[in-house]
C-alpha cells in the first residue's frame, strides 16, 4: 500500500503535477490526485515522511535530471518536477523535524539592492528547494544589512547573491565585506550567480563560487557538501 | 467589369478532399486596394485587346477565334508568320471564370497531398528551377601561420554539373524537409546518356521514386508526355487513381514575354490539358527589359500574359485545373540579368498574388532566390526578405523556395536545409492566432494562479503550450559559443536526414515501370528495401 502510494508520488513528480488541475507531461493526468493531495493523504495514512522523502522525491527528481540531459525535457519541466518536490518538502517538514531527519542545509539567497531582477534567483530557489534544501528567499532588491542579518539568524551555510545589472553586481562585494565586518564570512559559503556576473568576478570580489544557471548550483553545493 | 463583384462562383460542391498537408493559413498582407485591382484589371484587359497577343500557334489562334476573339495573321521582317490575337473582354472573364478555385494536387502517401483552394490562404512551400550546377559544400580546416593553436573552419565549394544522381539525392533529401510540401526538379539531369528523347521519363521517375510528395516539372518533349502519364498511372493504381489522385503536373511556360505565345509550348498546352492533369501557366516577364519596370506595368502585363493563357486552358477544356503561374522579376540594370532579392520582386509577387485571388485561381509564385552565390549572409538576407513576404501574401504555392543559389542557376541541397530551417520558423510566425474566450479564461485562470503562488513564476505552465508544439524552437543551427556555425551544424544536421532510408517504390511498380516506359537509366533501379 505505501509502495503503491510512495510510486504515485515519485511518477507525479516526474509528471511535474504539483495539484490536482495541473497537465502534466503526458496526457489524460488531467483531475487525478497530484503530488500535494497524495503527499496529504500520505500523510493521513500514516506513510513513514522519510521514506517519502528517500524513496518518492529524491529518486524522481533524479529521473527528471536524466530526462533533461537527454533533451527530452526542458526548463519548464524541470521547474514543475522541482516545485512538486518544494511543496512536498513544505508540507513534510513538520514531520520531518520530528523524526529527526534534517534537510540538506539552510540557504538564504536574494537579489541585491538596487535590482528587482527576480527570475534568475527564483528558479535557483525552486530547484534547490526541490533538491532538498531548506531555502530562505528574501526576494528582489534586498538592502546589505537585511541579507547579513539572514544569514545571522538562520546560521546559514549557504548564502546565494543574484544580480541582472552590472550597476548593481558590485553590491555583491558590498554583502561579502559586511559578512566580514561581521565576522561571519568564513561561516558561510557565498554562490553568486547573474547574467553580468563570471567566475572571473566573482574571485574579484572574494566569492566562493559562480553559478552559471540553477543546475551548476546545485552541482556546486553537492560538491561543497562532500 | 465590376470589380467590387467577384466573378462567378466557381466553387466544387462540398466535396472531401481526404486527408493533405496544412501548410500554413495567413491572413494575407495585400498590397492594393479593390481600386489599384479594377484598374490593373481594366489595364490588362486592355492590352489583351489593342495591341493584343502575338500567337505563333496557328491551332491556339483559331480556337481563339472560334470563340470570338479577332486574328490577323502577320508576317515578321524575319519573314515567319504569327497571329495577331485580340482577345475581347467578355471572352477572357467566361473562359476566366471557368477555371475551378479548388482542387487537389495528389501525392503518393495521401498524407502529402495538397489543397489548392484561390479563396483560402493556405500557404505551401515548394522548390523549383533546373538548375545546371549542384553546389556540394564541406567545411575545411585552417590553421594560423602565426600560431598553430589558432584553427578556423572555412567552407569550401564545389560545383558539380547536374545528373539523375544527384536528382535521386535532392528529392530523397526534400523527402526529409518537413516544411517542404512539394518537389518540382532543383536540377537538369546532364548525364551522357540522357537526351531530350527520355529527358522527361528519368526525371520525373528519379523524383517519384525518391519522394512521396507531389511533384511537378515542366514537359521537355511533347512525344514524351505519354510515357511520364503512363508512368504516373502506374503508380497511382491507374487512369481513374491518377486523375482522382493527380500525383505529378506540369509547368508550361506558353508566354515569352512581352505578349506571344510560344508554338511549341502551346502544343504541349493541349496535350496536358487534355490528358486532365494540373497544369500551372507560368509567365516570367523580367521589368526592365520585356516588361515595364515600374510596378503597374509589370503587373498588367503579366497579368494579361496569363489570363490569357488561362483562356487558352480554358478553351480547350472547361474546368481543366490550373493554377496562376506568376513569376515576375526585375532586371539588374547594370547587367540586365534578373535582381530577385529586391522590394520590386516583392511588390510585383504581392501584387499578382492579389490578381490571382480576385480571379479566384490558385497561385503559383515565387521566393527564396537571390543573387548570392554560396550560402552565408547574403543568401540568407536575400531569400529571408522574399520567403516572409511571399508567404504573408498568401499565395497558395510557393515555389523556388529551397536551395537555390545564383539567381535559379545553382541547387545547393545545404542551403535547402538552412531554407528549411527558415521557412519553418516563417509559417511559425504567420499561424492564425489562439485567442477566443475559452483561451482568454484559461489565461486569466492561469494569471490568477501564478500570482498567488510564491514566485510567481510562469514557467511551469509554458508547458502545455511547448508540448503541444505552439512554441517555437531555438535556430536549430546555432551555435553555443561566439562564433557562427550555421553552416557546419546544418552540414551535420544534412548528413542525418541523407542517411534516411528512400521512400523507393515497391519492386513490382518499379519493375513494371521499367518494362512499360522505355529510356530509363539502369542505375536509377532502386527499390524501397
Amino acid at each position: 500500500m505505501d509502495q503503491h502510494m510512495l510510486e504515485k508520488i515519485a511518477l507525479n513528480v516526474i509528471q511535474g503535477r504539483l495539484e490536482a488541475d495541473d497537465e502534466g507531461f503526458d496526457e489524460g493526468l488531467e483531475g487525478k490526485p497530484a503530488v500535494t493531495e497524495l503527499v496529504k493523504q500520505a500523510i493521513r495514512d500514516g506513510v513513514d515522511p522519510k521514506s517519502i522523502v528517500l524513496e518518492a522525491l529524491t529518486g524522481s527528481m533524479e529521473v527528471v535530471g536524466e530526462k533533461f540531459e537527454r533533451g527530452e525535457y526542458l526548463i519548464p519541466d524541470m521547474l514543475a518536477s522541482a516545485e512538486c518536490v518544494g511543496a512536498a518538502m513544505d508540507l513534510l517538514s513538520p514531520h520531518l523535524l520530528r523524526a529527526g531527519v534534517e534537510t540538506k542545509g539552510k540557504f538564504v539567497i536574494g537579489t541585491v539592492q538596487g535590482d528587482l531582477h527576480d527570475i534568475g534567483k527564483n528558479i535557483v530557489s525552486i530547484m534547490l528547494k526541490g533538491a532538498g534544501y531548506e531555502v530562505i528567499d528574501l526576494g528582489a532588491d534586498v538592502p546589505t544589512d537585511q541579507i547579513v542579518r539572514a544569514v545571522k539568524e538562520h546560521q546559514a551555510p549557504y548564502l546565494g547573491l543574484s544580480a541582472l545589472l552590472t550597476t548593481t553586481m558590485r553590491v555583491m562585494k558590498d554583502v561579502i565585506d559586511k559578512l566580514k565586518e561581521e565576522g561571519i564570512r568564513d561561516n558561510v559559503k557565498v554562490l553568486i550567480g547573474g547574467a553580468p556576473t563570471s567566475k572571473e568576478f566573482a574571485d574579484q570580489i572574494g566569492a566562493d563560487a559562480h553559478c552559471k544557471d540553477a543546475f551548476e548550483a546545485t552541482d556546486l553545493l553537492k560538491a561543497m557538501a562532500h | 467589369m465590376d470589380n467590387e463583384q467577384p466573378l462567378n462562383s466557381k466553387r466544387t460542391d462540398s466535396s472531401t478532399f481526404g486527408p493533405y498537408r496544412q501548410g500554413v493559413l495567413v491572413k494575407p498582407y495585400e498590397r492594393l486596394n479593390r481600386h489599384h485591382i479594377k484598374w490593373l484589371n481594366d489595364a490588362s484587359m486592355s492590352i489583351l485587346n489593342e495591341p493584343g497577343i502575338w500567337c505563333y500557334n496557328h491551332r491556339a489562334a483559331n480556337l481563339f477565334k472560334a470563340h470570338g476573339a479577332e486574328i490577323h495573321e502577320e508576317k515578321e521582317a524575319s519573314g515567319s508568320f504569327f497571329w495577331r490575337v485580340r482577345l475581347p473582354e467578355g471572352l477572357v472573364r467566361d473562359a476566366v471564370s471557368k477555371a475551378p478555385s479548388r482542387f487537389i494536387l495528389g501525392a503518393r502517401k495521401p498524407e502529402n497531398r495538397l489543397l489548392l483552394d484561390a479563396e483560402v490562404p493556405r500557404v505551401y512551400f515548394g522548390t523549383g528551377s533546373e538548375a545546371n550546377v549542384w553546389i556540394d559544400v564541406h567545411m575545411e580546416e585552417f590553421v594560423s601561420v602565426d600560431d598553430s593553436q589558432i584553427k578556423v573552419k572555412v567552407p569550401r565549394f564545389r560545383e558539380i554539373r547536374g545528373n539523375t544522381t544527384l536528382l535521386c539525392r535532392a528529392a530523397k533529401l526534400c523527402e526529409q524537409l518537413e516544411h517542404l510540401d512539394f518537389f518540382i526538379r532543383p536540377l537538369n539531369i546532364q548525364d551522357s546518356d540522357i537526351t531530350s528523347n527520355n529527358h522527361d521519363a528519368n526525371k520525373f521517375f528519379a523524383s517519384l521514386n525518391n519522394t512521396t510528395k507531389h511533384v511537378q516539372a515542366g514537359l521537355t518533349s511533347l512525344e514524351r508526355l505519354n510515357d511520364v502519364i503512363k508512368m504516373a498511372e502506374i503508380i497511382a493504381g491507374g487512369r481513374k487513381d491518377l486523375i482522382k489522385n493527380p500525383l505529378i503536373s506540369f509547368i508550361a511556360c506558353v508566354f515569352k514575354s512581352p505578349l506571344q505565345i510560344v508554338d511549341e509550348t502551346a502544343e504541349k498546352v493541349f496535350a496536358i490539358v487534355e490528358s486532365g492533369l494540373p497544369l500551372v501557366i507560368s509567365s516570367s516577364p523580367q521589368g526592365g527589359s520585356s516588361a515595364p519596370i515600374q510596378e503597374a506595368g509589370m503587373v498588367a502585363q503579366i497579368n494579361a500574359e496569363i489570363l490569357a493563357g488561362i483562356t487558352l486552358v480554358q478553351l480547350i477544356k472547361e474546368r481543366a485545373p490550373v493554377l496562376y503561374g506568376s513569376v515576375p522579376v526585375r532586371a539588374r540594370l547594370d547587367n540586365l540579368f534578373d535582381l530577385y532579392g529586391c522590394p520590386e520582386f516583392n511588390q510585383y509577387n504581392i501584387d499578382c498574388v492579389q490578381m490571382a485571388r480576385f480571379y479566384k485561381i490558385p497561385c503559383y509564385s515565387s521566393a527564396g532566390v537571390g543573387d548570392a552565390k554560396v550560402p552565408g549572409m547574403q543568401a540568407a538576407f536575400e531569400k529571408l526578405f522574399t520567403h516572409l513576404h511571399m508567404a504573408m501574401s498568401g499565395a497558395q504555392y510557393i515555389h523556388y523556395a529551397f536551395g537555390l543559389l545564383d539567381r535559379t542557376n545553382s541547387f545547393c541541397p545545404v542551403q535547402a536545409v538552412l531554407d528549411n530551417e527558415q521557412i519553418g520558423k516563417i509559417k511559425h510566425c504567420l499561424r492564425e492566432p489562439k485567442v477566443d474566450p475559452s483561451i482568454t479564461a484559461d489565461m486569466i485562470k492561469m494569471v490568477k494562479k501564478v500570482m498567488a503562488s510564491s514566485h510567481r513564476l510562469f514557467a511551469r505552465h509554458a508547458r502545455r503550450a511547448m508540448h503541444a508544439g505552439d512554441v517555437s524552437s531555438p535556430y536549430r543551427f546555432e551555435a553555443k559559443e561566439s562564433e557562427d556555425k550555421a553552416l557546419e551544424n546544418a552540414l551535420g544536421y544534412m548528413t542525418q536526414l541523407e542517411n534516411e532510408s528512400a521512400p523507393h517504390l515497391d519492386q513490382a511498380t518499379v519493375d513494371r515501370i521499367f518494362n512499360e516506359i522505355p529510356g530509363l537509366m539502369p542505375g536509377l533501379r532502386q527499390v524501397v528495401k
